[in-house]
């Protein structure tokens, strides 16, 4: 799984952190059939997590209603430098991470 | 001594003592507090359902949220979606989570987003898939335990063939 994310390098203490993360993954619904006539089983990043600085800052369980390829955009505020990982899981089991590093002044 | 006959019933008190003893879990394991919407939606495939799991009883008012989608979607595969609710995010004042749901997807929660302080501002964006044209609705529950709604009516020109159809 091919990931990005993209967040500003540099965030002044107390601050706000933009984070926006791109997925690579179909997003199987489970209601799609393929050419032979079988069902392609349901596959969804069921769960996303972001963690700073090792600490949970937020949290998505998400479903089949989440586009392919899935997209968020959501906010940290920026406390100490530090790393921001993104983790995932699918149904059957792959995960995937991204990370991004923050720079804290002031 | 027992017969063979008592003992089968003996079994039988003890299956259905396992039986009885596995039942609340299920009941308790039904996605009251993190549903999951991929894993399991056999309780939560009618909006009112879900809408129940989120609200536990409690009453929800109009307010405080803001959904954004666009009037109308060509493509229901991928429609761009906004969720801000008005919060100061403190610590003692935030944006435990925000749930989304749709009136005609096969599953009705597209997502529950769990924020709190630390995120600083209550403002998600991502994408999603509609089955059609509907009423989408964001429901945020406050640190304080309050519910907060709004629903947008989106026209859907070509639904996101979510039922094979």
């Amino acid at each position: 799984m091919t990931a990005r994310i993209q967040v500003q390098q540099e965030a002044r203490r107390g601050g706000l952190i933009e984070v926006r993360v791109l997925i690579q993954h179909p997003m199987e619904t489970g209601f799609r059939y393929d050419s032979l006539g079988r069902q392609t089983p349901r596959n969804v990043i069921h769960r996303f997590e972001c963690r700073y600085g090792g600490v949970e800052v937020f949290r998505a369980a998400m479903g089949a209603g989440i586009a392919p390829n899935p997209y968020l955009r959501f906010f940290v505020r920026a406390v100490e430098s530090g790393d921001i990982e993104c983790r995932w899981i699918d149904q059957e089991n792959v995960s995937g991470s991204v990370s991004a590093r923050v720079t804290v002044t002031g | 001594m027992s017969t063979p006959h008592k003992q089968g019933a003996r079994r039988r008190a003890l299956a259905s003592l396992v039986v009885l003893l596995a039942l609340p879990r299920r009941v308790l394991a039904q996605p009251s507090v993190n549903p999951a919407p991929g894993i399991d939606a056999r309780m939560l495939n009618t909006p009112q359902g879900t809408l129940q799991s989120i609200l536990n009883g409690a009453p929800m008012r109009r307010g405080r949220v803001r959904l954004e989608l666009p009037p109308v979607a060509d493509n229901g595969h991928s429609v761009p979606m906004v969720v801000r609710v008005d919060s100061p995010m403190s610590d003692t004042d935030y944006v435990r989570r925000i749930d989304l749901v749709s009136e005609k997807n096969p599953v009705p929660l597209v997502a529950t987003f769990f924020l709190g302080p630390q995120t600083g501002r209550a403002e998600i964006e991502s994408r999603v898939r509609l089955n059609g044209t509907q009423r989408v609705t964001a429901i945020a529950q406050l640190s304080d335990g309050s519910f907060w709604f709004d629903a947008v009516d989106i026209e859907v020109s070509e639904a996101a063939c979510l039922d094979g159809s």
